[in-house]
């Protein structure tokens, strides 16, 4: 069994969900879901024993692309992200009776499908097909089970698909170049391109452009306040737990590699970037009124720190990129779902008309709370092993990097207690809200133990991704 | 086979193609009936057909008339799926000029 | 067994709060309470067998239960150790707890979610135990925010209440930013020494071959002191400390007196050995130590909530502990961080007391006379007032005459801040002391009907706390110090012998004068004039400035926090809509570039395949004529 058999798996759970019809399709996708992460734990306990589990198949010969998933340690901890958020993610929508609910399901599946053929294709073309072929399911989902007025909910998700579409063709042209050059899609074949110091910057700059729409790094964020708000809550869930982990993951596995020059050159002025995103989505997330875009622009701020912490070009930065990658997409998932509920139940999702939460439901507010201390890195959390490291790769860059990307600790602190207390303390029991059932509470015991346990012991993480990184670091550290 | 280049020389076939390619080009750019248009798409693929196959006695390679063949197939399936076209156009509008297809413009 | 009783002294509180958290709902407040107070007496009794063991010259116990992190320069253990330093702090967390504990189940008695707040307790005694047992400076660190987020939890225990909330959060954050500095402070150090370990670190220095920039470990120790500053409530981060009376009163004696705002010394003194090293830091420290004590001591003068005063005095002490640190003589501090836990606890859990019987009631422009009623509790806010100003035989006394003595020998200047700031400490305690229990009861009829002596399970801790302020003093007494030798193994400098000479007995001389000056000021004013404070708004002048705690927090929300508001609104309000806008302005180019293209596509398929034909045409023409 190799890494190709959990995406027959995805494929065929999203065409299958799609077949059983409306009534057992949340259930099917949750089967199937499961199902494609205890493969993945599979193929990962296979890969420790050493056995292959890389799948590779030429498919054409001219241009030569090769049907390449490779696996090696930072693929697979990613493909294992995709497939355990993914039934976390079937399971956080079972509250809800949507319209078409086995397009819905099917749609998730085939996005994280696509997701994590992306994560695993070796070869550039098929990177990049899969890489765009993840952007359908999501602009469907936003489109048609998103919240609040069709007219400007259509603006912003078509403003999404070009924006990101856009941004994913500049590296389409880099491919292409550098397909020019070496005769190759092939990872390692790129790796080893010799390229000049312009042709370097041109294609790191494509790669950018990709990857900084989609992180979202900011100027280029301006899309994803909008669609975190209106797409539906798996519909964030996969953008945000998954989904812009790919940008981070291909920022990795691509493009320092690919053009290792250029990121030593300028590697300042993308952490200065990169950094100057983190004080910002804080400070805007002070300003939100509405819950679910204060989670947005904090999402901006941590992901900043991520991808700083990648461009520092240490294995700190990229150890800590893929330890926070994890714990982000947890906690995310988390937080959304929180958010979703209390919207669910209060039907709103302005800040100001919540409240008095904790009086009603104790236990929501205390995982409630432990997702927010993880948000904001209490150590202990698995948030604060990936804080640790990135900031200490920031600090080896620059000490004044550290202090400023260590504002997040503060600011994050600020926006999240504030929203905490306006959330969900006071006194202000007007609104009945139900506790929380048994499935909910499951959800968040689930994603709360995740986090807790690799927050003590991080090291099935670290230890499976080091050696990789290693490797990838090796390249990225040849300049000539 | 090689006779029948030496009788008749292969710059003839070159000269017949072109002209029978010409035909149907302008057959296509100035009659405004589709069918007559068609007629004239037909000539000029087989003007194609005819070099082709000259071209393949001439080199002596046979992947030239295998060519033909693929593209003699595609031909008549196109043919088949344009007079369908045609069919259904001429049921809507009574007739076929193509004077009176505007309608698909930006 | 060592092993395991280490980790059942760690987590002997952690299981208590799991259980409380778990099933607490279900038992009685009682029972919970005494789930709590058994969970950290078991870590007591430990703590106690360790302290004996290794007070007899045993050897310090580490325990390393597995490797936690792994970065390029350096491995991070999760690892704990029971050396001389971290058992003499154990000591007195755990036991101080315990009582506070005991204490708790009476005071917190009938609250609806007396399960949570005993468990929120035991998990700030286990972080506690986890800051000071740490072996390294990131475990130390996982501790330091647990008891941050504990404190947290516990400032808005009464979370229906949107002031005591916002008090909560300021606690956090004020401490996060301290917080930032430690773990910046922990990059260098990671960075220059190649490990987080104490025993590494120490090694390196004192195997005299040191090879770092001392301009860096400078900026490392600067670092870990505002780490200090946020924890231990020093300028400028105090300001969180005063308003974190908002919790519970155990919880203001626990957390927010005698343990965790002591962290701070805790690290400093753990790491002596790396400040010794920057004198420049140590000079920081000391100036800021002293000012702190000052400025609090003065701001204390005015207060009239009662544990407003004991939080200003707590900010006072803590700055002359600093101001110890900073002179180097760590011992000095670490002495009077004990004594100030003793007689600061109970000062606290006295006030405790009497708000328990004045049903909440913290102002004491409206108690008074109550010494006639609770007489249990008056003597030991005796005695403890009498520790805290610096009067012999009391704990205090000897504790703050070495801290001053320290001073005179290093620095003047320092020496007379911090005698007129214990000359301030021993009025507004008196001052307290008598408005709050002598002269007439100024209260309503009702809660004067109400007045009564706690129960004894208050006043059994307010008893065994204050005979502890009573004779704590006796572990280091002039001349004949148990704790000097006690500590000298975690000591790298040699620690300074003050000759029991003229100059010592002058300065004690002019402490014990300096105390009764202040307290006879307060005898004066309020025992023979009978001045009771006024309403707040009759208050003029600098009292005024003092009652309104020099504004500063008025001045941190004028230049911090609103301009980081604004800072919001501006991004929200311009550079959003100009990013964004500048999007749609692509949008809107391609639009129109698109409005005028689309001329071409006329439908004509003529047209098309004219424009076809002569494309190829003019191709093919192009490959030609090349």
């Amino acid at each position: 069994m190799d890494v190709s058999f959990i995406l027959i798996i995805l494929l065929f759970g999203a065409v299958a969900t799609y077949f059983v019809g409306d009534k057992w399709a949340s259930k099917a996708a949750l089967i199937f879901s499961t199902c494609a992460f205890a493969a993945t734990l599979y193929v990962i306990y296979r890969y420790n024993m050493g056995e292959k589990v890389s799948y590779l198949q030429t498919w054409m010969s001219r241009p030569r692309i090769v049907i390449g998933l490779q696996a090696d340690g930072m693929s697979l901890l990613m493909l294992l992200l995709t497939t355990a958020l993914t039934p976390i993610i079937v399971l956080t929508s079972f509250g809800n009776l949507f319209p078409k609910s086995r397009s819905f399901y099917a749609l998730i599946l085939f996005m994280a499908f696509a997701m994590a053929g992306t994560f695993l294709a070796v070869d550039g073309l098929l990177y990049y097909i899969f890489w765009e072929l993840s952007l359908i399911p999501i602009y469907f989902i936003a489109l048609i089970w998103g919240s609040g007025e069709a007219e400007r909910r259509k603006k912003d998700v078509v403003k999404f698909f070009i924006y990101t579409f856009a941004g994913s063709l500049f590296m389409l042209v880099a491919f292409i170049y550098l397909y020019t050059k070496t005769g190759s899609f092939l990872n390692l074949h790129l790796y080893n391109a010799k390229l000049t110091d312009t042709e370097q910057l041109w294609i790191f700059l494509g790669f950018f452009l990709a990857y900084a729409i989609k992180i979202p790094i900011i100027p280029f964020h301006t899309w994803q306040a909008n669609v975190y708000q209106k797409a539906p809550a798996a519909g964030t869930m996969l953008l945000s737990g998954i989904m812009l982990k790919m940008a981070l993951y291909s920022i990795i596995r691509w493009q320092l590699p690919i053009a290792p020059k250029a990121a030593h050159d300028y590697k300042y002025i993308f952490i200065a970037l990169c950094v100057a995103g983190v004080i910002y989505g804080s400070i805007l997330a002070l300003k939100q009124t509405n819950l679910k875009k204060l989670l947005a622009y904090s999402s901006l701020a941590h992901v900043g720190l991520i991808a700083a912490g990648a461009y520092t070009l240490t294995i700190d930065g990229l150890r800590g990129a893929f330890v926070q990658m994890i714990a982000h997409g947890f906690v995310v998932v988390g937080l959304f779902y929180a958010a979703e509920i209390i919207s669910r139940r209060y039907k709103t999702e302005e800040i100001a008309e919540m409240g008095g939460i904790r009086i009603q439901s104790a236990k929501f507010a205390s995982m409630f709370m432990i997702l927010v201390m993880a948000s904001v890195a209490l150590p202990g959390t698995f948030n604060f092993i990936g804080e640790f490291e990135l900031l200490y790769s920031l600090a080896q860059a620059n000490i004044w990097l550290a202090v400023l990307g260590g504002t997040t600790i503060i600011l994050g602190a600020f926006y999240m207690l504030r929203m905490f207390q306006q959330v969900m303390l006071g006194d202000k029991g007007t609104k009945v809200f139900k506790d929380v059932t048994f499935g909910e509470g499951f959800t968040f015991v689930l994603i709360i133990a995740v986090l807790l346990f690799f927050g003590l012991y991080p090291r099935p993480i670290t230890d499976f991704v080091t050696p990789s990184l290693q490797k990838v670091l090796v390249y990225i550290n040849q300049i000539n | 086979m090689e006779n029948i280049l030496e009788q008749i020389g292969i710059d003839n076939y070159i000269y017949l193609s072109t002209l029978l390619f010409c035909v149907g080009a302008f057959g296509v750019l100035y009659r405004r009936n589709a069918i007559v248009m068609f007629m004239s798409i037909e000539i000029m693929l087989n003007a194609v057909n005819l070099l082709l196959v000259a071209f393949s006695t001439y080199h002596q390679d046979a992947a030239g008339q295998v060519f033909v063949f693929f593209s003699m197939a595609v031909a008549a399936a196109e043919v088949a799926v344009g007079l369908a076209i045609l069919v259904a156009v001429y049921r809507n509008i009574k007739n076929i000029d193509i004077d009176n297809l505007k309608k698909l413009k930006g | 067994m060592d092993t395991n009783l280490a980790l059942l002294l760690l987590l002997a509180p952690l299981a208590g709060f799991l259980l409380n958290i778990f099933i607490g709902k279900k038992l009685s407040g009682n029972v919970s309470g005494i789930l709590g107070s058994v969970a950290v007496a078991v870590s007591f009794a430990v703590t106690l067998k360790f302290f004996l063991q290794v007070n007899g010259g045993g050897e310090p116990i580490n325990v390393n239960l597995f490797k936690w992190m792994t970065l390029a320069n350096f491995d991070v253990n999760f690892a704990f150790q029971l050396d001389q330093l971290s058992l003499l702090w154990l000591m007195f967390v755990t036991g101080i707890g315990t009582l506070i504990h005991i204490y708790s189940i009476s005071y917190m008695h009938g609250d609806e979610n007396i399960h949570k707040y005993f468990g929120y307790l035991n998990l700030f005694v286990f972080f506690m135990i986890t800051l000071v047992m740490g072996s390294n400076l990131l475990i130390m660190f996982i501790g330091w925010e647990g008891v941050g987020l504990c404190s947290y939890l516990l400032i808005g225990f009464w979370y229906k209440n949107h002031d005591f909330n916002d008090a909560a959060k300021k606690a956090f954050i004020m401490n996060r930013i301290g917080d930032l500095g430690f773990l910046i402070g922990i990059f260098i150090i990671g960075y220059l020494f190649h490990s987080v370990d104490y025993i590494d670190i120490k090694n390196a220095i004192t195997s005299g071959n040191l090879d770092i920039d001392m301009t860096w470990l400078g900026i490392a120790t600067l670092c870990l002191f505002i780490g200090a500053c946020g924890k231990s409530a020093q300028i400028p981060l105090y300001t969180w400390l005063p308003d974190a009376m908002a919790g519970p009163t155990p919880v203001s004696a626990l957390i927010h007196a005698a343990t965790m705002v002591t962290a701070g010394i805790f690290m400093i003194t753990r790491l002596n050995f790396l400040f010794d090293l920057t004198p420049d830091v140590q000079n920081i420290i000391a100036i800021v130590g002293a000012f702190t004590s000052l400025i609090a001591a003065s701001i204390g003068l005015a207060q009239n909530d009662i544990k407003k005063v004991l939080a200003y005095s707590t900010v006072s002490q803590l700055g002359l502990m600093f101001l110890a640190l900073g002179l180097g003589a760590y011992h000095v501090a670490v002495f009077h961080v004990i004594t100030h836990a003793f007689f600061k606890a109970c000062l606290f859990l006295g006030s405790g007391s009497v708000i328990h019987a004045m049903h909440g009631e913290q102002d004491m422009r409206y108690m008074g006379g109550l010494r006639k009623v609770m007489g249990v509790t008056f003597i030991t806010f005796l005695i403890s007032t009498l520790a805290i100003s610096g009067l012999p035989p009391f704990s205090g006394f000897f504790s703050k005459d070495e801290i001053l003595m320290t001073a005179f020998h290093h620095n003047k200047v320092l020496w007379v801040v911090g005698s007129i700031a214990s000359i301030m400490t021993a009025f507004y305690m008196f001052r307290l002391l008598y408005l709050t229990f002598y002269k007439d009861f100024r209260g309503t009829e009702e809660q004067k009907k109400h007045l009564h002596e706690s129960p004894s399970l208050i006043t059994f801790p307010l008893i065994v706390l204050a005979i502890l302020a009573l004779v704590g003093g006796a572990i280091s007494l002039p001349g004949h110090s148990w704790l000097n030798e006690y500590l000298s193994p975690i000591l790298t400098n040699h620690i300074e012998h003050h000759e029991l000479g003229t100059t010592a007995y002058m300065l004690m001389g002019i402490a014990i004068i300096g105390a009764l000056i202040g307290i006879g000021i307060a005898y004066f004013k309020y025992i023979k004039q009978g001045f009771v404070p006024g309403k707040d708004e009759e208050i003029t002048g600098f009292s005024k400035v003092l009652y309104n705690k020099f504004y500063v927090d008025e001045i941190y929300t004028a230049i911090i926090v609103k301009p980081i508001y604004a800072l919001g609104a501006f991004f929200k309000n311009v550079t959003e809509v100009a990013f964004s806008g500048f999007i749609f302005g692509l949008g809107r180019l391609a639009n129109a570039l698109s409005t005028q293209g689309k001329v071409i596509q006329n439908g004509s398929i003529g047209f098309y395949l004219l424009v076809f034909v002569l494309g190829i045409c003019s191709i093919i023409a192009y490959i030609f004529l090349k």
